[in-house]
């Protein structure tokens, strides 16, 4: 494997605690290393330019059923995108729901190097790997959603702790998955029946348990396994006014419970999308931010992670395994809308969303996301995020980013929107001047998500050691710029390495990488009990059987990259 | 001495049983038993063991005769066919694995080609009107455990599906559905008295052609508004009969097939089936589904989907995809003389395609990936026999729920025989070598 040194970059790295100084990053056998290590390497010359870690997206809806209903179900989303395959390039399309081969591409030339697929129902895990194996480049994850699972709300009501940490030990085996994924916890149930759960203590329909017994529990069993990464929420009541307080009252769930796990994380709840969960008012006329209150209590406990979910401004597609909130919200636009609900596991759905600039409610929106980010403490717990493709397409990632670092481009935005004064009036963003520098950047799409992963081991920073996933850009952040120069500038990186392979030379794609697929092998005691719930589950209810359901075989995950757990003690 | 092979998925329809028990002998090179199986599942098994199987690729002479080719040299007249063609068409994809699927489509973009499954000519309208519209739907253990309705519109499942009723959707006691068959309240609609129509409590006999009307009446009586005495041939209170039966239940499923698919309507159908479907849900919980026929069909339009972006009638001829039924699909193509070389892989145009365009096949460079002799086998210029995906070889394979599961290899193919990932996978890496990329 080549050699490279990165030389005379402005290196921004939380896990170094490298604020902008200028350091040369060496690479050899895909790993970071002490420049003094390598000894005939290429060298990069990044003099006047910004140097980062590869960025990891800790929640997107890149791979699987969902998404592929989203590809083929809007034949609209994919006009004037195309770009013929040319070079290592394959052919690639799509702007919200991007063809695997273009989601690839478009992380990678913003420097990311790292997704994770946010929800993966396991009866289709298959269908997720299988696209994640056709998505270049990228080291991908899944996780298989739990808060719906007919196994978990049994032994949830009985508060059977050590059975849900077997059983989620074994969907994770079965669906090659990599975390406790929770998604309108006891609600998209309930959708089997046209019902939802609004609230944490609102009961599920024949299970005779809520929301807020889902949630511990599962956080719970999260602990006793001590998985890599946290349960990880899309909490109720998702999208209406008036649901911070559903938030806080989820949040509230993780009092008292501290992390088991060895892999470095701090946080036992991490809470999705935050902004669609920041809302006061009780209807779309009063329809107001309550991001001040939410983000206070992220502040003040250190247990909980978040990520923005934040609104770009764009057409775009809205895919959740919440269910009834699909519907609700093909009631309220009137656009198509598919929906899939998954026998004993979970439900989802799909409708096209328009967040236009001239609609209030859309404004306020975007107004909340930002102001989720400019008023946290600890960015290293505050991870950015559009909920791709929900509040906005993950190619919008730097545009985000410009406005977190410039207040003039947040005042163009706001002074650009048809209901000026009423957004003002419902949000407090136009109040806060505060510009967040490229370290806290860094934090928020490097270090801090790679640690709530619990992947600080191998990614997120450059310290020798880690993987040499490593950004160029030429943004130089010595000289005075325009916001838009952000924009642009992360919007295409100069250079990139995957685990040591240069993937981008001078903004050009070479390479199709090495991607790797993460997931979590966590071993418990033998558990017949669940095993027998399991077979016995499998025989009269699932219609495939049993031995048919484990993905296995090497054309699913042709590299495989495991994380071993041990939790037999 | 023999052995028996459980849990084996069956590579006929869309119901992909995956139950199905098979007895083979010890060396794993006969298949003597299928156990679970309907008769046209069997049928498909057993057929893999005939004993005068083709197992060698064969060229097709200038005086009609067949002449033996080595792998070899049909990997390289394939390769050659695609990269010398302007515009070829490789049409089919529905009886064989993701797999195999996933290298087709990346040799179909090397060379510019048109794919298309057979969608084209049953569930395409469906796929059409999705993106109109949208479709709520389940998968078939949600059917299992809640519905307590079940219409089945323009599809004979006794025939089509035969396992479709005992696995999924009549007889079989679910969680919520402990009564089974008894609990549950049967609507077909079908302008024949057909099989499934025997068994249902209500039985709509639809004038031919007038799905959309009825329809349409359907989302009019849910709303209790008024109705002319007959629609579609139905007296009014047999549909406000049948539309009530709907509303009053738990969870309702429609099911559909080419009788609606492809009669008079087409699109407009299935918007306005989806459109009873979604009106349902004001009422009630309700999904929609299609029949889809072959094992497969549905597993290549998920491929091309993430690939590609469209679910069938992909045209990559200029670089980049294009979608347009009606003029990038396959029959529409060969009518009007737009491609000039066909691969046929896993299904069989010939026995479905009008003449017109099966005579077009036949007068173009042309090359038949198939198990079986076919009448496509016959009037292509090549024939590739091929192991048969799912009896032979594994793979993955989509249920008509989009459902993924792999399939297994229960036997050996017969002696030195490819598989059809094997075979183009190979034209993929001729095709680089030709192209110099
Ligand atoms: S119903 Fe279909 S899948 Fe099931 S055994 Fe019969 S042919 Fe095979
Ligand atoms: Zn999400």
């Amino acid at each position: 494997m080549a050699e490279y040194l990165i030389k005379n970059g402005f290196v921004f790295d939380p896990v170094l605690g490298i604020k902008g100084d200028v350091v040369d990053i060496a690479i050899k056998d895909g790993k970071i290393v002490e420049t003094t290590e390598v000894k005939d390497p290429k060298v990069i010359d990044a003099a006047g330019k910004t140097v980062m870690a590869g960025g990891v997206d800790i929640h997107a809806h890149v791979a699987g059923p969902k998404v592929n209903v989203g590809r083929n179900f809007r034949p609209e989303d994919k006009l004037f995108t195309y770009k013929p395959r040319s070079g290592v390039e394959r052919m690639q399309g799509g702007f919200s729901v991007p063809t695997t081969i273009r989601t690839g591409y478009n992380y990678a030339r913003m420097g990311y190097t790292t997704v994770m697929e946010a929800a993966m129902p396991p009866l289709y895990a298959r269908h997720t790997h299988e696209e994640i194996r056709d998505t270049p480049i990228l080291d991908q994850g899944a996780y298989p959603v739990f808060g719906n699972n007919w196994f978990v709300l049994e032994y949830l009501k009985n508060h059977e702790i050590e059975n849900t940490a077997a059983y989620v030990a074994w969907l994770l085996r079965a669906t090659k998955g990599y975390a406790v994924k929770v998604v309108n916890p006891g609600g998209t149930e309930a959708w089997g029946w046209g019902l939802n759960c609004e609230n944490v203590h609102d009961p599920v329909p024949y299970f005779d348990i809520t929301p807020a017994q889902i949630v511990k529990g599962l956080i719970e069993a999260n602990e006793y396994l001590g998985l890599p990464h946290s349960m990880h929420i899309h909490a109720n009541n998702l999208g209406n006014p008036g649901n911070y307080t559903t938030t806080l009252d989820t949040f509230r769930l993780s009092e008292g419970i501290k992390p088991r796990s060895k892999f470095g994380r701090d946080q036992v709840m991490h809470h999705t999308h935050v902004q669609f969960h920041s809302y006061g008012g009780d209807s779309w006329g009063n329809f107001e931010s309550k991001a001040p209150e939410v983000i206070d209590y992220v502040n003040s406990h250190d247990n909980i992670t978040i990520d923005l979910g934040a609104v770009t401004l764009d057409e775009t597609t809205t895919m959740t395994a919440d269910g009834p909130f699909e519907h609700h919200l093909t009631e309220l636009n009137h656009l198509k809308w598919a929906n899939t609900d998954v026998e004993l596991e979970t439900g989802s759905g799909v409708v096209p969303y328009v967040y236009s600039p001239n609609i209030k409610v859309c404004a306020i929106q975007w107004c909340i996301g930002l102001e989720l980010a400019l008023l946290a403490k600890d960015p290293m717990r505050v991870f950015l995020s559009t909920d791709h493709p929900n509040a906005g397409p993950f190619t919008r990632y730097p545009r985000i980013m410009k406005w977190l670092m410039s207040e003039e481009a947040r005042r163009q935005q706001i002074d650009s929107f048809k209901h000026r004064d009423k957004v003002i009036e419902a949000t407090n963003l136009a109040g806060i001047d505060r510009e967040l520098d490229l370290y806290e950047i860094a934090q928020m799409t490097r270090a801090g998500p790679a640690k709530a992963l619990g992947l600080s081991q191998i990614y997120g920073g450059l310290a020798p050691g880690l993987d040499a996933d490593v950004a160029v850009y030429d943004f130089n952040p010595s000289e005075p710029y325009a916001p838009d120069d952000i924009e642009k500038a992360f919007s295409s990186a100069e250079h990139l390495f995957k685990t040591g392979v240069q993937v981008i030379r001078d903004r050009e794609i070479v390479s199709n990488g090495n991607k790797r697929t993460l997931w979590v092998n966590a071993k418990v005691n033998e558990n017949p009990q669940v095993m027998r719930d399991v077979r016995e589950k499998f025989l009269r209810y699932y219609t495939v059987t049993l031995n048919n359901y484990e993905v296995s075989g090497h054309h699913y995950i042709p590299n495989p990259y495991v994380i071993e757990v041990d939790a037999t003690q | 001495m023999s052995r028996t092979v459980t849990d084996v998925i069956c590579p006929f329809c869309g119901t992909l049983c995956d139950d199905i028990e098979v007895v083979v002998s010890d060396d794993g090179k006969e298949l003597h038993e299928v156990y679970n199986a309907c008769a046209i599942g069997a049928e498909k098994f057993l057929h893999s063991q005939a004993k005068d199987r083709i197992t060698r690729p064969r060229m097709r002479q200038e005086d009609g005769s067949w002449k033996e080719i080595t792998y070899d040299e049909a990997i390289d007249y394939t390769a050659r066919m695609l990269v010398n063609a302007k515009k070829p068409l490789m049409y089919g994809w529905s009886s064989t694995n993701c797999e195999a699927q996933a290298i087709g489509s990346e040799i179909g973009e090397l060379v510019g080609a048109v794919v298309d499954n057979t969608a084209t000519v049953c569930h395409g309208t469906s796929l059409i009107a999705v993106q109109d519209i949208g479709i709520p739907s389940c998968t078939l253990g949600e059917v299992k455990n809640r519905a307590d309705r079940i219409l089945f519109w323009g599809c004979n499942p006794a025939h089509a599906h035969p396992r479709h009723m005992s696995r999924y959707s009549i007889f079989p006691r679910g969680f919520f559905t402990g009564k089974g068959h008894t609990g549950r309240k049967v609507i077909v609609v079908d302008p024949r008295r057909t099989d499934t129509a025997k068994i249902a409590d209500i039985h709509l006999q639809v004038e031919q052609g007038r799905d959309y009307e009825l329809f349409d009446a359907f989302r009019v009586a849910f709303k209790g508004e008024h109705l002319p005495d007959v629609v579609a041939g139905i007296p009014k209170e047999k549909i406000y009969e049948a539309a009530e039966t709907l509303k009053s239940g738990r969870f309702a499923i429609i099911f559909f097939g080419m009788g609606v698919t492809q009669s008079l309507g087409k699109n407009h159908n299935i918007d306005a089936a989806i459109a009873v479907t979604r009106d349902l849900n004001e009422y009630t919980k309700a999904a929609i589904m299609p029949m889809r026929g072959h094992y497969n069909v549905t597993g290549s339009g998920q491929v091309w989907g993430w690939l590609f972006g469209f679910p069938y009638a992909v045209d990559l001829s200029r670089g980049f995809a294009r979608y347009n039924p009606g003029d990038t699909t396959a029959n529409d193509l060969l009518r009007r003389d737009e491609v000039d070389a066909v691969l046929v892989i896993a299904s069989d145009p010939g026995a479905h395609f009008p003449f017109s365009s099966v005579k077009k096949i036949y007068d173009l460079p042309s090359v038949a990936i198939d198990p079986h002799e076919t009448p496509t086998t016959e009037v292509c210029r090549v024939h590739v026999p091929v192991a048969f995906v799912g009896i032979e070889v594994g793979g993955c394979a989509y249920r008509m729920d989009n459902v993924p599961i792999e399939t297994r290899k229960v036997v050996e193919p017969p002696e030195g025989m490819m598989t059809d990932e094997e075979f183009l996978g190979r034209v993929l890496a001729r095709i680089k070598e030709l192209q110099g990329v």
